[in-house]
């Protein structure tokens, strides 16, 4: 293992006082529990927005605290959910009277601990809901998986509904846009390489020099399929055609019923994009491949996107969602209404996106 | 009789097996998730064992309650809620005991894998510690009166179980993505579930 680290069980402190040290202008870390808000209180009567989940995603989610995104973010430990003591204290800490909207990536053990934590914010007295994130088309099967992994769609997510945060939606209306964001956002990702955690000091997975993993998640764990290596035209082809052909997706959602008082499975479809579509286009890189071939994939996927008969409005292209140092991209695009594109095109000032201030 | 030294020194020998078998569960959780099973088991057992020396005048339920507390805190994953709320459970039925017999042994077991159940959702065949679990209970409530060989019957199943979930296919947490590639390989929760229950039963046999 080759990585710029000192003690394996201190990456992630120090990672954070680094970041502590750069963007004190714009946030505050807390440790013992670990969890970033933004240097300024929460507005009072603003709708608190808090993600986390494992570290090793970065910049998601403790480079998008700040105005127009997160209040705060809750990072676990390298590929491992945080604890709900962490959420719990960041909720108590940003909460500010109109309660806390949690957008919780689709991964077990984030759904559970993220729902531990809103049984004990609400415990309290604080409105709390948690919001599912789960756009990865590489999963088919809800019925007898975990179901689609939340990716890409999380980072467009944060911008868009943090916006909508600022400009004064209540709970209720924050969690009906965060609802319909998730149900418009698809994605698709792929690895040429593996990645190293620094706890584990080995490859989280093995590929040959002349393979790749198509389908995999954000994390170290295998994707659904190995293929031999292709080139961008054919790789890109086969993700924006995963994701433009996805057909309706049904599944169960955990969210908190407020009138009744408990955890209920909501039933959710996302419907598939249809010709005249407009869509936000991200693509991403899983933090070892370059900007210059997600420029590669960006031409090749426009390009089938417009033969489709759908256009590209706006677009994020870099390493925003990604897995340590492994090679790879995803490609996630959102449909695009009038509510999202305003949010989308709202100010944000955080350590990893800023927009128009 | 399970006195509480009983449990304090199983659980600091949960924190020895956890520690022994730190890259055996995360090379299994290699296999079929996302490689950290044995690191997270053995950062929050570690924790507890750190604390045992405190807990020595708390009862029983007090006790497992601290330790739910510090695995919910510390372990993170799926793991940390699913053997919390394993702990949080139990303890519920163990306020204010100093010692358990079978019955109560039983009744703790019960409630601790009841929690489990709840909070991820999975059956028996899902390929999850529930697959260790389950028959360790189920033995554990078949064998009469000697609480002894019931523990050390439930560790037996618990082992066997935990074997058992290598052909099967995952449906719950993030094996179940592999779908048939899940086949062929031991689930970790269920293998460190295994493991717990054995401490159990040896710890048992010690002087209380």
């Amino acid at each position: 293992m080759k990585k710029l680290i000192n003690n394996p069980d201190d990456v992630l402190r120090e990672q954070l006082e680094g970041m502590q040290l750069a963007h004190h202008d714009l946030i505050h870390i807390h440790l013992d529990p670990a969890f970033i808000t933004r240097k300024e209180a929460t507005p009072k009567g603003k709708v608190a927005l808090i993600s986390g989940g494992g570290s090793g995603h970065e910049p998601m989610h403790g480079g998008f605290v700040g105005y127009g995104m997160l209040d705060a973010a809750c990072p676990g430990e390298i590929f491992t959910s945080p604890t709900p003591d962490q959420m719990y204290e960041a909720g108590k800490a940003v909460e500010a009277g109109a309660g806390i909207l949690n957008l919780v990536k689709n991964y077990t053990g984030d759904v559970m601990n993220f729902e531990m934590a809103a049984d004990m914010l609400m415990a309290d007295g604080i409105k709390v809901q948690n919001l599912i994130i789960d756009d990865d088309v590489a999963v088919k099967d809800s019925l007898y998986t975990a179901g689609r992994r939340g990716v890409g769609t999380t980072v467009l997510m944060e911008k868009i509904v943090g916006a909508a945060a600022e400009d004064g939606y209540t709970l209720e209306q924050l969690s009906t846009l965060a609802r319909k964001v998730n149900r418009y956002g698809r994605s698709m990702g792929m690895a040429l390489t593996s990645c190293i955690t620094p706890a584990n000091g080995s490859p989280s997975f093995e590929i040959g020099d002349d393979e790749m993993e198509i389908g995999i998640g954000i994390h170290g764990e295998p994707g659904i399929q190995r293929e031999k290596m292709k080139t961008v035209d054919e790789i890109t082809e086969m993700m924006t055609l995963g994701i433009l052909e996805d057909p309706a997706y049904h599944r169960q959602l955990r969210a908190w019923s407020p009138e009744k008082g408990e955890w209920i499975d909501v039933a959710e479809t996302d419907e598939p994009f249809g010709s005249g579509d407009q869509v936000i286009a991200f693509v991403n890189s899983m933090g070892g491949t370059p900007v210059s071939e997600l420029y590669g994939v960006y031409r090749k996927m426009n390009e089938i996107i417009e033969k489709k008969g759908l256009t590209v409005v706006r677009n994020l292209i870099g390493p925003y969602i990604t897995s340590l140092e492994m090679q790879g991209c995803s490609i996630t695009l959102l449909k695009a209404d009038e509510e999202i594109l305003k949010y989308w095109d709202a100010p944000a000032h955080t350590p990893a996106l800023r927009k128009g201030m | 009789m399970i006195t509480k030294s009983h449990l304090i020194e199983w659980l600091r020998a949960c924190d020895a097996i956890y520690t022994e078998n730190k890259t055996y569960l995360t090379q299994l959780d290699t296999a079929i998730g996302d490689a950290d099973h044995g690191n997270n088991m053995h950062r929050g057992f570690r924790k507890v064992g750190e604390q045992l020396d405190s807990l020595a005048d708390k009862d029983i339920g007090a006790l497992l309650k601290a330790v739910a507390m510090t695995l919910i805190s510390t372990v993170g994953g799926a793991s940390g809620p699913l053997y919390g709320t394993f702990f949080l459970q139990a303890a519920g039925k163990a306020s204010g005991l100093n010692e358990l017999n079978a019955a109560q042994m039983a009744d703790v077991l019960e409630a601790g894998i009841g929690g489990i159940k709840m909070r991820g959702k999975a059956s028996a065949g899902d390929k999850t510690m529930l697959d260790a679990f389950i028959p360790a209970l189920e033995a554990f409530r078949t064998t009469p009166d000697d609480l002894q060989t019931a523990l050390n019957n439930a560790a037996d199943a618990a082992e066997k179980g935990a074997e058992d979930t290598i052909p099967l296919i995952a449906r719950k947490g993030r094996a179940s993505y592999l779908g048939e590639r899940s086949r062929g390989h031991k689930d970790p929760g269920a293998t460190s579930a295994a493991m717990m229950l054995r401490e159990l039963a040896k710890a048992a046999e010690g002087d209380a």
